[in-house]
């Protein structure tokens, strides 16, 4: 084992694009769950965008199009989900359960001619000046666009949140939908406008991994990312700035175990692949303690006459 | 006019029995065009899948396949119902499925070769053993910590996963195996073979335990204090909890008996039909008894019925995958629909769809 051949400064750069996937994910996932919905087809939205995004982006030979189409994929799976929840009123876990079962099977079949293909190369920006800092200019400007675009959108959500009366209705939807309801916001409407943002940041995710990350397409190859995002939402308390930090701890994780891998550490692989569903177990057992923040009407189902 | 949903004061006990053939009819019609689509012939396609195996020309040898499919999903889908119904959310059923096999496989390869009467039942105990151990991880959490069952059990599948693996590159590996991954044949090892019972019946101990299952689970959820508790918690949990129910004792007793009934049927499988321990011996039934779970209504007769019908899909597709070049991934997106399709009629079970004019709406 040489643990010497572990670049710090690649380390870091590559934990910045590990994380960007569950990022996305996981941002689009807190604005659905903070407006009471209990999405669990992250894991389906996710390989969907990813195959929709990839076969564009192949075709097209435009990554651009290939995320636009991997959101609009992602949304599209989701307004079922919306659909099954908000107007059919079905159970929101056994609907999020079924979204996913149905996304593998999707993705699946629509990436049977893509086995094995190179995508187009998704553009690095380089950032004249920023980009030439010693050990700070490899780590933090020099990615391609998704990457500060994922940053970007976690910060607008929490300003969002926080500062806007778009936002507030949003909380107050997610708090208590019958108060929500007397007050004569539109509870069914935002609900589905969450849902339909959670499917295109899930979307833009997968198709993160897809495109850049991997970059290639194979079945199943989100292979429980969606699951970690969800993970993340509950580690970050519904707090949109502590989804950015978990992110990083679980790109890290990853990151440093597949750095170990190469490094030849005297474990076998299979065990140092394990370290991030681990790690998400451990990282829940403790956050597990204070449920105080979750939204409170997360996961009921809101039908006006009641 | 607008459609208006009205909630009915009893769920219909009409759509109850209705909404899963409704489901499954609609999901026949969409996957013919889905397979249409594809450019097959839907109805070629939609009869292979669903008439082939039972009554068509080769019948006879898919006939045992249906219980030999059937039964893991049975016994999944029953131990998955009673938690279901409680509100306790297993789903990591393909990681208790997984350490199942591990633990009966490892007590077969750890005595081979001896021949014993008593090496299979203990199969049978190590592999139940294993998958309550397995389950038990998320209940633990869950009442010790308030841990999510949900996320917990799912990422115990990756982890089972992973341990598959090494296990089948390590440890189980075959010692005259020339150095390929995988155990030992356990089809080769008398006292651990999970044979046929009957000679070209498809029917094994899995078959027999499942069909255990069902009885077991219908007499504890209509005849025993502990089912009402469960259908209690279910329907009701402030209720139950005054009426001095404990939803930690719940927790673990749903996760644990699923976890060990998932973890018999990896064991089955593992002794008979599969054989070896591989790294892709799992092959999605944890995940399918899921829709095996709900299709079947959680009741266990009605899963029984939901069982063999998935299983059908499953023998259906493999033909149709060799006579239409239909491809794996739309029979698994056909099962996928049926869940969705199933959750959308469920909503005539609970509720009266009923047309009133626009301006009676507004107001």
């Amino acid at each position: 084992m040489d643990l010497s051949s572990i670049n710090p400064v690649l380390l870091l750069a590559s934990l910045i694009v590990a994380s960007t996937p569950i990022l996305l994910a996981a941002i689009g996932e807190l604005v659905v769950e903070r407006a009471g919905v209990l999405n669990l087809g992250v894991e389906g939205m996710m390989i969907t965008g990813a195959i929709c995004g990839f076969a564009i982006a192949v075709n097209t030979g435009s990554p651009a199009a290939g995320f636009a189409a991997a959101a609009v994929g992602g949304a599209g799976l989701s307004l079922l989900f919306a659909a099954l929840t908000q107007l059919a009123l079905a159970n929101q876990v056994a609907s999020g359960l079924a979204l996913t079962l149905f996304g593998l099977g999707l993705s699946a079949l629509l990436g049977q001619g893509y086995v094995g293909i190179k995508p187009p190369p998704t553009p690095k920006l380089d950032i004249p000046l920023l980009g030439d800092i010693p050990f700070l200019g490899p780590v933090l400007f020099s990615h391609d666009l998704m990457v500060y675009l994922a940053l970007a959108l976690v910060a607008a959500v929490w300003a969002m949140l926080k500062y806007t009366r778009a936002g507030l209705i949003l909380r107050a939807v997610g708090e208590n939908h019958d108060a929500a309801h007397a007050l004569g916001y539109k509870v069914v409407r935002v609900r589905i406008m969450a849902i339909a943002f959670g499917g295109a940041c899930a979307g833009l995710g997968g198709a993160y991994l897809s495109l850049v990350r991997v970059p290639q397409w194979t079945e199943g190859m989100t292979a429980g990312a969606g699951w970690i995002a969800l993970a993340l939402v509950v580690f970050a308390s519904w707090k949109a700035g502590r989804v950015l930090l978990g992110a990083w701890l679980f790109g890290g994780v990853n990151v440093l175990q597949l750095n170990l891998q190469a490094a030849g550490i005297a474990i076998p692989v299979e065990y140092l692949s394990m370290s991030p569903y681990l790690i998400t177990i451990l990282v829940l057992v403790i956050m597990s303690a204070d449920k105080s923040r979750a939204p409170a009407s997360l996961g009921r189902v809101f039908h006006a006459s009641q | 006019m607008k459609i208006k949903l009205e909630k009915r004061p009893q769920p219909s006990r009409r759509w109850l029995y209705l909404s899963p053939i409704l489901a499954v009819i609609v999901t026949m019609l969409a996957g013919g065009a889905l397979f249409a689509a594809l450019g097959k012939n839907p109805v070629e396609a939609i009869a292979t899948i669903f008439w082939e195996p039972v009554f068509g020309e080769f019948a006879f040898y898919y006939r045992p396949q249906l219980l030999v499919k059937g039964a893991p999903l049975i016994l999944i889908a029953i131990g998955l119902s009673l938690g279901f119904r409680a509100g306790v959310w297993n789903i990591g059923a393909e990681g208790q499925y997984i350490i199942g096999a591990l633990t009966g496989a490892g007590v077969a390869l750890a005595l081979y070769p001896m021949e014993a009467w008593f090496i299979f039942p203990l199969m049978i105990v190590a592999g139940a053993a294993g998958g309550l151990a397995w389950g038990m991880i998320p209940a633990l959490l869950k009442v010790r910590f308030g841990t999510n069952e949900i996320l917990v059990s799912l990422m115990l599948v990756y982890v089972a996963e992973q341990l598959l693996a090494a296990m089948a590159l390590g440890p189980m590996r075959n010692p005259e195996g020339m150095g390929f991954p995988g155990s030992r044949n356990l089809q080769e090892y008398p006292s651990a073979h999970n044979a046929e019972l009957i000679a070209g019946s498809g029917m094994h101990w899995g078959v027999v335990a499942a069909l255990i299952a069902v009885i077991f689970a219908y007499v504890l959820l209509g005849r025993h204090i502990l089912g009402y508790h469960i259908r209690l918690t279910g329907q009701a949990p402030r209720a139950a909890r005054f009426a001095g129910v404990s939803p930690k004792a719940l927790t673990l007793f749903c996760l644990g008996t699923s976890g060990a009934l998932a973890g018999m049927a990896g064991m089955f499988e593992v002794a008979g039909p599969t054989g070896q321990v591989s790294i892709d011996f799992n092959v999605g039934y944890g995940f399918t008894a899921i829709i095996v779970a709900f299709l079947g209504r959680l009741h266990p007769f009605g899963i029984l019925l939901a069982g063999l019908l998935m299983a059908l899909t499953y023998i259906g597709g493999e033909i149709a995958q060799s006579n239409l070049g239909l491809p794996a991934a739309a029979i698994q997106m056909f099962q996928g629909m049926l869940l969705f399709f199933l959750l959308a009629v469920d909503v005539l079970t609970n509720y009266r769809l009923r047309l009133v004019p626009r301006s009676e709406a507004a107001a």
